[in-house]
């Protein structure tokens, strides 16, 4: 008996979270799953009716606007944030003497929780007292900046804040990059005359692509999952000017009791985080092994 | 380190150097500037009266000094019908997050053990079933999860928090341990159990010593994901139970009263607090939590 434990100890010890992985995680997508497949509402109910919840869904204006803010969200942020963090990095690589001092500034936002981003934000963006009430106090009477309450422009204010959220961590990974780059190959270039621009072009960056990968992967996971800062920037207002597919997911949940509709959104949201990780995680599993 | 800028190719002028230098100092100030305004503007408006945010500038500092709004943002401000101000939310954040973090930290220590140095037939399974455990939206699990803590009576609790934020922290803390375990000779382990030491015993007196650095990490990235989480928090508490941030964005939202800017900007930095004291004494770890937390993963 007692060799019997010795032995499966290892196995012992990793069971119980292996169990709850099983249970809370697989069981659970599951569960989501099955529930998107009924006629679910207030309550959930388990007679599979076929893909009907999804076709309710892909039929409501309020999912159509919140994908197609997903997709104007998630590709600027993304894009925004890997250029300026790749220049921030670059420009941060030339022998800074405050480096340490100006990285800690730069990065410092994504300690806060994007609640405290998006009060801050809120603040600052609104019209009646915000940056457009004081550019006019200097004078600019007539100027306007309202894209907080704005349902065409509100989108971009929640781009502008996750970005000043996140850019700063792009920077801290590209710049571990660019320290990582092999110094005798950038030494030989720069003996060979070599303009500073053309090794960053032609050598440095290049070399970086498993980095603008992981950016990427992070970033538009990220983007996906992006909910606490819509909430409390627009709070998917004005209207439903900026839901995205999490916050269309939680209000189907909690406010308006439609478990069918929750649960199938739910799902395409893990589907398309899938679609982009899952091949991430496949190749990073694959290459450990080799 | 690349050190491009002090070995440039001859023809550049010495003066066409330091001008460079200098705008290369202008473009890094101004992304300062970027970062840190919002962070200006939020303590020089808790710091002011409603009436001088009324009449003055966004970015002027305040011409009067009063921690009025502090105040109200600790004891009184209202979330709704209650009006204790973020006090009893904060020490919630704390009830949830020491213990979140401690038993997600010891789990994932025992695992990412067992998974870098006592390998078995389906290990490795294990460890990628749990990783993809990490990436999912947690919107997936919302549902079934309410009805699990109402199934186990822990719905709205803080111990159904506790158990919503342990649950979903295991899969990045094992993989924390695991890749710091992963670099540790197993010979190590080996000559161990030759001597007859067993599992737990190596685990004491040979891994735990070394682990400091990953223990610090594991427990800075936790903390700032527990006390940050907004949607476990929403989710699956009650009026009482919720945790700071989840009453910070009712006190900006609530729609009674005069709107107190203010006491707004005060509580959103007294939610802040804990994260950014950490981020400021342990900045290191806190990038490498990150790093380790995107790239490996």
């Amino acid at each position: 008996m007692t060799k019997w434990l010795e032995e499966n100890t290892p196995k012992l010890v990793l069971a119980p979270s292996f169990i709850a992985v099983l249970i809370f995680v697989y069981g659970f997508i599951a569960w989501t799953a099955w529930v998107s497949l009924t006629r679910s509402r207030l309550l959930p109910r388990y007679d599979i009716e076929g893909f009907i919840q999804y076709e309710r869904l892909f039929a409501s204006p309020r999912w159509d606007t919140a994908l197609n803010n997903l997709f104007i969200f998630g590709i600027l942020f993304i894009v925004i944030a890997m250029v300026l963090g790749l220049v921030l990095a670059i420009l941060l690589d030339q022998n800074i003497r405050t480096e340490g001092a100006i990285r800690t500034i730069y990065l410092y936002p994504m300690a806060l929780s994007m609640i405290v981003t998006g009060t801050a934000w809120k603040w600052i963006l609104n019209p009646g007292l915000g940056v457009e009430a004081m550019v006019r106090g200097w004078g600019f009477e007539s100027f306007t900046f309202d894209w907080l309450v704005n349902p065409e422009m509100a989108i971009y204010t929640i781009v502008l804040a996750a970005i000043w959220q996140s850019s700063g961590f792009v920077m801290a990974l590209f710049l571990a990059g660019l320290r990582s780059v092999d110094g005798e190959i950038i030494k030989a270039a720069q003996v060979d005359g070599i303009p500073t621009w053309r090794i960053y072009t032609a050598i440095i960056i290049p070399s970086m692509a498993p980095i603008f990968l992981s950016a990427f992967i992070v970033l538009s996971h990220l983007a996906i999952k992006s909910f606490d800062l819509v909430i409390a920037l627009t709070g998917g207002g004005p209207g439903y000017a900026t839901d995205l597919p999490a916050t269309y997911m939680y209000a189907m949940a909690f406010s308006r009791g439609d478990i069918g509709q929750a649960a199938s959104s739910a799902m395409i949201m893990m589907m398309v985080v899938f679609a982009i990780v899952v091949p991430y995680l496949y190749s990073e599993l694959r290459s450990k092994d080799d | 380190m690349t050190d491009l800028s002090m070995s440039r190719p001859q023809g550049q002028s010495r003066t066409g150097k330091i001008i460079l230098r200098w705008v290369l100092y202008l473009a890094l100030g101004l992304f300062a500037l970027f970062y840190l305004m919002p962070l200006f503007v939020m303590i020089t408006t808790s710091l002011k009266s409603l009436e001088e945010i009324r009449t003055g500038d966004l970015i002027a500092l305040p011409r009067e000094v009063t921690f009025d709004a502090w105040r109200t943002a600790w004891s009184g401000a209202c979330t709704g019908v209650q009006c204790e101000g973020v006090r009893p939310y904060f020490w919630n954040s704390v009830l949830i997050a020491i213990p979140g973090v401690a038993i997600s930290t010891l789990l994932g220590a025992m695992n990412g053990y067992v998974v870098a140095q006592w390998q078995f037939r389906g290990a490795n399974v294990i460890f990628s079933l749990m990783l993809f455990g990490c990436f999912i939206p947690f919107q997936v699990v919302l549902l079934p999860m309410a009805r699990m803590l109402g199934i186990m009576g822990i719905a709205g609790t803080i111990p159904g928090l506790i158990f919503v934020h342990v649950i979903y922290g295991i899969g990045f803390t094992t993989l924390f341990f695991r890749n710091y375990y992963v670099s540790i000779p197993s010979e190590l382990t080996k000559a161990a159990k030759v001597d007859g030491a067993g599992f737990f015993r190596i685990f004491w007196s040979i891994f735990l010593p070394l682990s400091l650095p990953i223990i610090v990490v594991t427990v800075i990235w936790q903390f700032t994901q527990i006390w940050n989480d907004f949607l476990f928090g929403v989710s699956f508490s009650q009026a009482g139970t919720q945790p700071v941030t989840v009453a910070l964005n009712n006190i900006v939202n609530s729609t009674t009263g005069v709107k107190e800017y203010n006491v707004d900007m005060a509580a959103a930095i007294i939610a802040a607090l804990p994260t950014l004291f950490v981020y400021v004494v342990a900045g290191k770890y806190f990038i490498r939590g990150l790093t380790a937390g995107s790239v490996k993963g």
